[in-house]
């Protein structure tokens, strides 16, 4: 008999499975995978460097870039520090707004990674009908804040704007219809044969793997440690929201599927009960030093004008310190540990992004695993490589 | 997590690890603790380990540079410990020739993260299975996170016609940057396009 020799295969960086642009050197012998080296940094755009030299306004539309998938999440971590370091408490009705947002950006990146894990195992139909949903979604963001994707709607201190009341009653519509597509798409892939081929007993992590790699999130709850930040250190006004967390078990791919369907479902849950409650009141602090003056009170008030020309040149001013906040963003932990020396200007702004730890387990993950495996692996590790890349 | 809780978790480090902690402080509701080089991987191993603290999880690595002081670096730990739902932030500071001991022994998560603030700063770790540049180009040059790195870079990339290939060319801007320091309205700022020596001179 021939004896083999090992060989090394280049995956991506233009590849349909690599979502984004995934450069993975694999070693393979056979058809099972040795070694994965993944090379990254091919959407690398410096936003750390960038938001050194912008003020605290001007920093957050880059963080709509990161996870473009669900961009509020990610505003909302930056929001959540600078109003640590300026000790500015968000009017109640913000929060629910922002809470509102996020579950919506929780939808839309988990119906994204859902359907697509489904494409990279072999089922196209999932992720047309799930599209569909995304469009309707992006469109709610787009009558907030006037984009579809980069929505740069949060703002220190609050939001950007009201939400139309019209607005309001299409997503609580939406509310009432969405669960039904969840049962559709789990109709199609739960207890699909094939679906369940691909995934079950595929890419396994223990408990202490998880916690050693830096895991957060669902790659963390499929392992089954019930961690979720929105339960174990609440921010806005999820201490007040009735939700639950869903585990895992096994801490497979197929378990992490599971996961994302039923936080859709209590993504939901957490939507309707926001829009029951929403409450009325100012959406962005009163601080006439942090927040612009309504447009009305330009033509009439001198201290408006000064102040709203001193905030869109100067910007607001942060206190020195620093501080580290994180929400539960869909892929994880995002976290952002900020800075300040005092100026107009972030002196340092890092950014924890979950998929960059996520990632970095690639090659731990499918040793051992046939080449076949490598997509339904990635496709459950939910990377987008925005917030990787930074 | 309260702030009594936080003064409770502080009191105890600082006296389990009296020796190697240099100063600590609760701010913002964040615990911070002050460390040196030499003692930084006793210090996380004990804190993972100890059954009282089992901060298990390294959430990220944070370097800082600070081009204008003696100690021109500084690294920030971050540690969560899920069972007893605490943050810490551990920080250490260092020269720019100073080697700093690679933690991807107790965390493997640690590997990237090393390679990240090597490639964004320069920051060499001993130790390290694999200290490679990991965000920037291939071949590239330069530490693009330092202060003095400048904002637009050196080198720019397009694809040439000519050469049917993409090719690397120094940055050209058709504008400077200009970087307004809104603080001090009254100093003006300086932002006029330099006009090179030689263009000058064929003008006249």
């Amino acid at each position: 008999m021939k004896k083999s020799k090992s060989m090394t295969l280049n995956f991506g960086p233009q590849h349909p499975a690599a979502h984004g642009v995934l450069r993975l050197i694999l070693e393979l012998e056979g058809e099972i995978v040795e070694k994965a080296d993944p090379h990254i940094g091919l959407l690398h755009r410096g936003t750390e460097k960038l938001i050194e030299n912008k003020t605290y306004t001007q920093a957050l539309p880059y963080f709509d870039r990161l996870d473009y998938v669900a961009p509020m999440n990610q505003e909302h971590a930056f929001a959540l520090a600078t109003e640590k370091l300026l000790k500015i408490e968000v009017p109640i009705r913000a929060k629910y707004i922002r809470v509102i947002f996020c579950e919506i950006g929780r939808i839309l990146s988990h119906i994204l990674n859902v359907t697509t894990q489904a494409l990279d195992v072999g089922a196209l139909t999932p992720s047309l009908w799930g599209f569909e949903e995304r469009e309707t979604l992006m469109t709610f963001y787009e009558r907030a804040s006037g984009s579809r994707l980069h929505a740069n709607y949060f703002r220190t201190g609050g939001v950007h704007k009201d939400l139309p009341t019209k607005l309001i009653d299409d997503i609580s519509k939406f509310c009432e219809t969405f669960p039904k597509i969840i049962n559709d798409l789990e109709d199609l892939l739960t207890e699909n044969r094939i679906f369940k081929q691909r995934n079950v007993d595929i890419g396994l992590v223990s408990k202490k793997d998880a916690l050693d790699h830096s895991f957060t999130g669902v790659m963390l709850r499929g392992s089954g440690i019930p961690w979720d930040l929105r339960k174990s250190q609440p921010y806005e006004c999820y201490q007040d929201l009735d939700f639950k967390i869903p585990v895992g078990k096994n801490g497979d791919c197929y378990d992490r599927y599971l996961c994302r369907i039923e936080e859709m479902r209590e993504s939901v849950k957490i939507i309707k009960q926001c829009i029951k409650n929403l409450p009325k009141g100012p959406i962005k602090t009163v601080d006439g030093k942090i927040s612009p003056p309504k447009r009305d009170d330009l033509k009439q008030s001198m201290e408006a004008l000064i102040h709203h020309f001193k905030l869109f040149t100067e910007g607001f001013r942060v206190p020195a310190g620093n501080v580290y906040s994180a929400v539960e963003a869909p892929k994880g932990e995002f976290g952002v540990y900020l800075i300040s020396d005092g100026s107009n200007r972030p002196y340092r702004c890092k950014i924890r992004a979950p998929g960059f730890s996520h990632l970095q387990a690639m090659d731990f993950l499918i040793k051992g695993h046939m080449l076949a495996d490598v997509p339904a692996v990635l496709g459950s590790l939910d990377i987008v490589f925005g917030e990787v890349d930074r | 997590m309260s702030n009594q809780n936080l003064n409770k978790v502080e009191k105890l480090i600082n006296s389990e690890l009296s020796n190697k902690i240099y100063g600590s402080e609760i701010k913002f509701e964040e615990l911070l603790f002050k460390t040196s080089v030499n003692e930084i991987i006793e210090v996380i191993k004990f804190l993972k380990l100890d059954e009282r603290f089992k901060f298990k999880q390294l959430i990220d690595i944070a370097a800082i540079d600070y081009p204008n002081e003696e100690k021109r670096f500084e690294m920030v730990y971050l540690l969560l410990s899920i069972e007893n739902n605490t943050r810490l932030k551990i920080s250490i500071k260092f020269e720019s020739n100073e080697k700093i001991p690679s933690l991807v022994k107790i965390f493997p998560s640690a590997n990237w993260m090393e390679r990240e603030i090597f490639d964004m700063y320069g920051i060499k770790f001993t130790n390290h299975p694999d200290l490679r540049r990991i965000l920037t180009d291939y071949n590239f040059k330069g530490h693009p996170l330092r202060k003095d790195f400048p904002l637009t870079g050196f080198n720019e990339v397009r694809y040439s016609e000519k050469e049917k290939k993409v090719i690397y060319e120094p940055v050209k801007l058709e504008q400077n940057y200009r970087n307004f320091d809104f603080s001090s309205p009254w100093e003006g700022t300086n932002y006029l396009k330099e006009v090179k020596e030689s263009k000058k001179n064929e003008k006249i």
